[in-house]
């Protein structure tokens, strides 16, 4: 349905890209990198989502691409903790080409014994934050991020609460001159 | 907490203190000592000094100035959009100021460290987390059904947006189709919402640069919006009214008188705020070529809405992935030129009108029939069944505690919420209760683009670049 959208709708592209469609953007991606698994889920609504998956020592390499082939935008990148699965986790990251309108999914399955992926903040300067996030509520390492450090929680928690085996637990509220509850 | 199991963090910890290798590369090294600049402390350990003073946020604090062009890109000192060139003060006149958490005008708290020249801002480090409350966390905990009252308190301003998206993201896994008159219904409430969320951005944006009374009328009119939601929904805030399936309950009878004169009052309040403010010249000088970010900046940080049009993108989810039947109405994308704070300010007030067209056209067109979907899995049988039929109480009884299950998969779903996309990554197990919610939240991206639109300014322009980015720190803490 992406490629169906009037060129009306799309601001500030060159005309060179407009001509494309999205199955052009996704076929260029699996001519280049056709050892790569790619899939496509068809929602019983809305546009179909193209996912592709890639070992982490590849990803930099493979967003680099993606985005000069035209996933211009960076949308997301988040973790998954799969737990009996191996590899255990996952780290999904979403682009998002303007013209045409295309989604792209990369999945990067993620050991646990060491939980580590090259930073794309060399790609895409907006994945410095989710990948704080995913650092802080997953422990996952992303060599090469110029501040790798927890984003949403203190700097003194303990564990990464995301992870499957971190139970919900409560955590006891210590109020100024209050005595400490046990 | 000390029984739960932690990671390897404290590899993590032995890696970036390594001492860099003879013989490796310069760059290698280069980062070693980056990572080695702030120490990630593990509970157990010794205490680093820092921890000793308890405001220090230690590792998450603004980084020493080191030259570096991986650390150019986050600062947003690369582009040459900036107004304020002086690079002849002395490096020790610089002094580092905390704006935040606690501060009338941070819209919430949000703690901004920001290294200032004078009257220059130099750098900015964007603190966050004092309202993280683990949602994402809790959402895997609740099921499917219940899941709609946790993310509708998220962004707090824009809580039917929130509730769609997660909606659709379900729905799209459950493979259910949903009603024509629920889908106009969602529709209604989501873009009314929309102009009571730029209503209060309105609102907030006057007083912070000194519109005093845009204050008093932007919160008028957004109460208007708000009596209508609780009329509907019962609640003025996180309603959990839009739900998978459809709605919780159907529109009240003379929604029509209500919406009809919302549509009188809010187009005349939106005309008298342009009065106020479109010939104010104070409002002009604070906000025109204040807080500027480019189209590419957008494109990096992943920055769409209101910011992303401002700049001239003409990028609309409604548009080029329509959902809830959205693409049944006629609107059109605003968009700006600079990508300034007055150019965000105009983009806004149109898309109220705009929203207020879809709303007259839903007003004018809404269907008849069902308010939610009638497949049985999802919807409970009808209150007169559950009198008759033993196993329609059972099945009743059965959706509300143990839940629906969802198919096994991964799905994305996102919304054009006030504030630029929401996204929504759920996991589902084939469960009653989500593997995994990530929600991709719209402010976050904004957040994280602030030292982008601050760098190299004036810290008398902060304030107004800050209210213009409208971060809802409830959508980026979550």
């Amino acid at each position: 349905m992406s490629g169906t959208v009037e060129q009306s709708t799309l601001g500030g592209a060159d005309r060179e890209s407009v001509k494309r469609t999205a199955p052009d953007l996704i076929t260029a991606l699996k001519q280049a990198y056709s050892d790569l698994e790619f899939s496509r889920f068809q929602p019983n609504s809305g546009p179909a989502q193209d996912v592709v998956t890639v070992g982490p020592e590849r990803l930099v390499e493979l967003a680099a691409f993606a985005r000069d082939a035209g996933f211009e935008m960076f949308v997301d990148l988040c973790g998954v903790d799969y737990l009996r699965r191996d590899p255990r986790f996952e780290v999904v990251v979403t682009l998002l080409s303007l013209t045409p309108p295309a989604r792209l999914r990369i999945k990067v399955p993620v050991s646990a014994s060491r939980p580590s992926v090259p930073s794309l903040t060399g790609v895409y300067a907006g994945s410095n934050f989710y990948e704080r996030e995913t650092y802080d509520l997953f422990g996952i390492d992303f060599p090469g991020h110029p501040d790798l450090s927890r984003i949403l929680l203190p700097d003194d928690w303990e564990g990464h609460p995301l992870r499957k085996d971190y139970a919900v637990g409560s955590v006891p509220v210590q109020f100024k001159d209050a005595p400490r509850s046990a | 907490m000390s029984d739960t199991p932690h990671l390897p963090s404290s590899d993590l910890e032995a890696q970036t203190t390594d001492p860099p290798q003879d013989g490796q590369p310069a760059a290698a090294s280069q980062e070693e000592a980056r990572r080695a600049s702030h120490v990630v402390w593990v509970s157990g350990t010794e205490e680093p000094s820092w921890m000793a003073d308890s405001t220090d946020e230690g590792a998450q604090e603004i980084l020493p100035d080191v030259a570096d062009p991986a650390l150019d890109v986050q600062r947003g000192t690369q582009v040459a959009d900036d107004y304020v060139e002086d690079d002849t003060a002395d490096e020790d006149e610089r002094q580092i100021i905390n704006l935040g958490p606690q501060h009338p005008s941070t819209h919430g708290v949000l703690r901004l460290q920001l290294e200032l020249e004078g009257e220059t801002i130099r750098r900015v480090k964007p603190i966050i987390g004092y309202l993280h409350t683990g949602m994402e966390k809790t959402a895997e905990t609740l099921t499917f059904l219940q899941g709609a009252t946790n993310v509708t308190r998220m962004d707090y301003l824009a809580p039917l947006h929130n509730e769609l998206c997660y909606s659709l993201a379900v729905e799209q896994l459950l493979g259910v189709d949903i009603p024509p008159r629920a889908s106009a219904i969602r529709i209604l409430m989501t873009e009314l919402n929309r102009v009571s969320s730029h209503l209060l951005w309105l609102a907030t944006q006057g007083m912070d640069i000194g519109a005093i009374s845009m204050m008093l009328y932007g919160w008028r009119e957004r109460e208007s919006v708000l009596s209508f939601f609780e009329s509907v929904t019962g609640l003025r805030m996180n309603h959990d009214y839009i739900r998978p399936g459809g709605v919780a309950a159907d529109l009240h009878d003379g929604w029509e008188h209500e919406v009809d004169s919302l549509l009188e009052t809010l187009p005349a309040g939106i005309a008298e705020y342009e009065e106020i403010l479109n010939e104010n010249p104070i409002f002009l000088d604070r906000t025109q070529g204040v807080g500027i970010i480019t189209r590419e900046e957008c494109l990096a940080y992943g920055i769409g809405g209101p910011i992303a049009r401002a700049t001239g993108m003409e990028w609309d989810l409604r548009k080029v992935f329509p959902y809830s039947g959205i693409d049944l109405y006629e609107f059109d994308v605003p968009t700006g030129t600079h990508g300034d704070v007055w150019d965000r300010y105009l983009v806004r007030l149109e898309e109220m009108r705009q929203s207020l067209r879809i709303v007259r056209q839903v007003l004018e067109s809404m269907p008849a029939g069902d308010f939610r979907t009638d497949d049985r899995k999802v919807t409970p049988p009808p209150r007169k069944r559950i009198d008759e039929s033993m196993e329609a109480l059972i099945h009743h009884f059965k959706i509300f505690t143990e839940g629906f299950k969802v198919p096994a998969g991964e799905v994305w779903q996102s919304v054009e919420s006030p504030r630029g996309e929401l996204g929504m990554y759920l996991v589902s197990d084939g469960g009653a209760k989500p593997w995994r919610l990530h929600v991709r939240a719209p402010s976050f991206a904004a957040v994280q683009a602030l030292p982008v639109m601050l760098t190299d300014s004036l810290v008398a322009d902060m304030i107004a670049t800050l209210a213009s980015a409208d971060p809802v720190l409830g959508d980026v803490d979550r």
